[in-house]
């Protein structure tokens, strides 16, 4: 396991429990439970069957006709937009609400950025009657409306977030201070691959589903399990772990994560961790980072909320770092084109965080045999506003 | 012997006052310790502010916020504090998170606290694993009390474990909060601090997190060897500046 997690917490250098002794109960509880809870039968058979039955598993895998034409290659889109509340994020929270409910916790936190971990978390709430809490950094309430108001029909508390720069990061701050002060009733659903062991660990084994299906679908569709690229879009890098997940060990597949440069790299507006972050420590998790030559973590800039962290998971860190995996960066503008293409070619219209794993073809040319998989992580239902002003509609 | 040591070896309870580096004003730093000193208080930690302090509430948060706007850094307090032994003798320590002093490099800002003549660290997202695997070593090269965290929810195992690897004392959170949560204390905490007396640890206990006056500040340390006030400080220096800091203490102390 060279590129998986070891049995200490760590990808490599990355990772690890960098937490006030005030979380380490928590912590430690889910650290000793969470493989056992996964592997009990009972606990498999609730995922896979609510994995079908309510989010609507397994999601298609797409041969994208008219834009592999376009870019002379051959392009299958796993199609995770489908899922029931529009995005990945669900595969997650489903498991970690079962995994909740079987450490007899009865109230969730989460934090979200552009709300789409925050729905899918009032979501399994509603479903499983529990009390669900959202932190959400008060400039995002403002600019993410449509999807407070989701989280308010499906019955949970949205509390803003007021410290620090009043976004994602500070959310995530404001959830785990809510864990410190409510460490025995509390589970803390995480909405990435990042955070303290294990939950990097733990969401990468919930969104492992999305590759477990590519590895069969591919199989029927070109008599290999293997495609040439596997493509996916990193904030904290969620979706990019299930993506290539079961991939990792196999190097025959190249896998492409792609990060946000918003308005250019060097441009002070930007997302692009692996270029622009250095090893330190945020929300418990030795990885890349964004921050001051001094250690303060900066305020990172992209158009898409969901890509709008200074971090990357532990895991990308090492991916980054050991070369298992390219890095490429994509400007705002590079993205929304992306994504009014797809609209227009396929009659999809992309989240705006998948948009940018979808305007790789001008950065990179691809074989015509080549097998490339886009993880198409989300819909672009909640960035319709965005689309709207950026091209005029 | 550490000045940390030599201060918990008095036949007294002890206070400690924590304050951020840099807030009001960048430049308040020294004059805040030289005044605490002057009022009586025993021993300082001296707030390195970090831009996401997950285990503060809103009043330290607050002012961390300011004091990095103001333009305090790693160097910059470093420089402030170069003279400090040269006016002030009782115990200081610098307390801050990790990644500031992960990318000062540890060895490195562990030796510039020697040279300035600094006691003591906390850290409070440095896990007692990794410091003890990786980094005690340096830490007793220059002479460093590291000072670890229990909390109610610690299991007597874990903190038996933390006495083992400590050499100053524990610094005994009050209950399940971040800083600034709450004032005063029922029969829980009591309970709880009368728990960790009659363990009998190698390392004397000092209890933070909701000590605000005279009241908390006696009950906390009615087990405990001293008591450790943090938000309640930074707000009188929000809203008094650091002009009557003895006013504080007194109304602690008496």
């Amino acid at each position: 396991m060279k590129h998986n997690i070891d049995s200490k917490g760590y990808y490599g250098k990355f990772g690890g429990a960098y937490i006030p002794e005030m979380l380490y109960p928590n912590v430690e509880e889910l650290r000793q439970n969470y493989l056992k809870i996964m592997a009990e039968p009972s606990f498999k058979k609730e995922f896979d069957q609510l994995l079908k039955d309510y989010v609507g598993r397994p999601s298609p895998l797409y041969f994208a006709k008219r834009l592999s034409e376009k870019y002379n290659t051959k392009v299958y889109l796993k199609r995770e937009d489908l899922n029931h509340t529009g995005a990945h994020k669900v595969n997650n929270t489903i498991g970690q609400i079962l995994m909740a409910q079987r450490l007899g916790k009865t109230r969730i936190i989460a934090e979200t950025g552009a709300g789409q971990h925050g729905v899918a978390t009032a979501t399994v709430c509603a479903l499983m009657g529990m009390e669900c809490i959202v932190y959400m950094g008060e400039i995002d309430i403002a600019r993410q409306a449509p999807n407070v108001a989701r989280m308010k029909m499906l019955g949970a508390e949205v509390r803003p977030a007021l410290s620090g720069s009043r976004t994602l990061k500070d959310a995530t701050n404001e959830a785990i201070r809510d864990w410190i002060n409510n460490p025995i009733d509390t589970h803390y659903i995480i909405g990435s691959v990042v955070g303290p062991h294990p939950y990097p660990d733990m969401v990468a084994r919930f969104q492992a589903i999305v590759s477990e299906e590519i590895k069969w679908q591919l199989l029927e569709k070109e008599g290999t399990e293997k495609p040439d690229y596997v493509v996916a879009c990193v904030g904290g890098g969620s979706n990019a772990a299930g993506a290539f997940y079961h991939y990792l060990e196999d190097t025959d597949v190249k896998l492409i994560a792609v990060e946000a440069a918003g308005k250019g790299i060097h441009s002070g507006e930007s997302a692009a961790t692996s270029v622009l972050g250095r090893e330190g420590i945020i929300h418990g998790s030795k990885t890349l980072l964004m921050q001051t030559k001094d250690g303060q973590i900066t305020e990172p800039y992209s158009i898409s909320a969901g890509l709008d962290y200074p971090g990357v998971g532990p895991m990308h860190a090492h991916l980054y770092t050991s070369g298992r995996a390219e890095f490429i960066s994509i400007t705002d503008d590079d993205a929304m084109i992306a994504g009014l293409e797809l609209s227009k070619l396929e009659g999809i219209i992309p989240a705006i965080e998948t948009s940018h794993s979808l305007a790789i073809f001008d950065k990179k040319t691809f074989k015509k045999e080549d097998v490339v998989v886009i993880n198409l992580s989300g819909r672009g239902d909640k960035d319709l506003q965005n689309y709207i002003d950026y091209f005029k509609l | 012997m550490n000045r940390i040591q030599s201060k918990l070896q008095e036949d007294k309870k002890l206070l400690s006052i924590y304050f951020t580096a840099g807030y009001p004003n960048l430049n308040d730093t020294v004059s805040i310790i030289q005044n605490l000193e002057k009022s009586g208080v025993d021993m300082i930690e001296i707030g390195l502010p970090f831009s996401d302090p997950l285990a503060d509430g809103p009043t330290i948060q607050a002012s961390s916020t300011q004091a990095l706007k103001n333009g305090m850094t790693t160097e910059v307090l470093f420089n402030q504090l170069k003279d400090i032994r040269q006016t002030v003798s009782i115990p200081l320590i610098i307390m801050g998170y990790f990644n500031p002093m992960l990318q000062y490099g540890v060895d490195a800002f562990c030796k510039k606290c020697q040279a300035i003549g600094i006691d003591g660290l906390i850290i409070p997202d440095l896990p007692v694993d990794v410091y003890n695997d990786q980094y005690k070593a340096t830490f007793e090269k220059y002479g460093l009390i590291n000072v670890f965290l229990i909390t109610p929810q610690t299991s007597e195992e874990r903190i038996q474990f933390i006495d083992s690897i400590s050499n100053g004392f524990i610094y005994m959170v009050s209950s399940a909060s971040v800083t600034g949560s709450s004032s005063g204390f029922g029969d829980e905490q009591t309970n709880y601090f009368k728990r960790i007396a009659d363990m009998n640890l190698d390392n004397p206990q000092i209890v933070g997190f909701g000590i605000s006056d005279n009241k908390s500040f006696t009950q906390a340390t009615q087990y405990a060897k001293g008591a450790i006030i943090g938000s309640a400080f930074i707000k009188h220096l929000t809203s008094n500046g650091s002009d009557s800091i003895t006013g504080f203490v007194d109304n602690i102390l008496n």
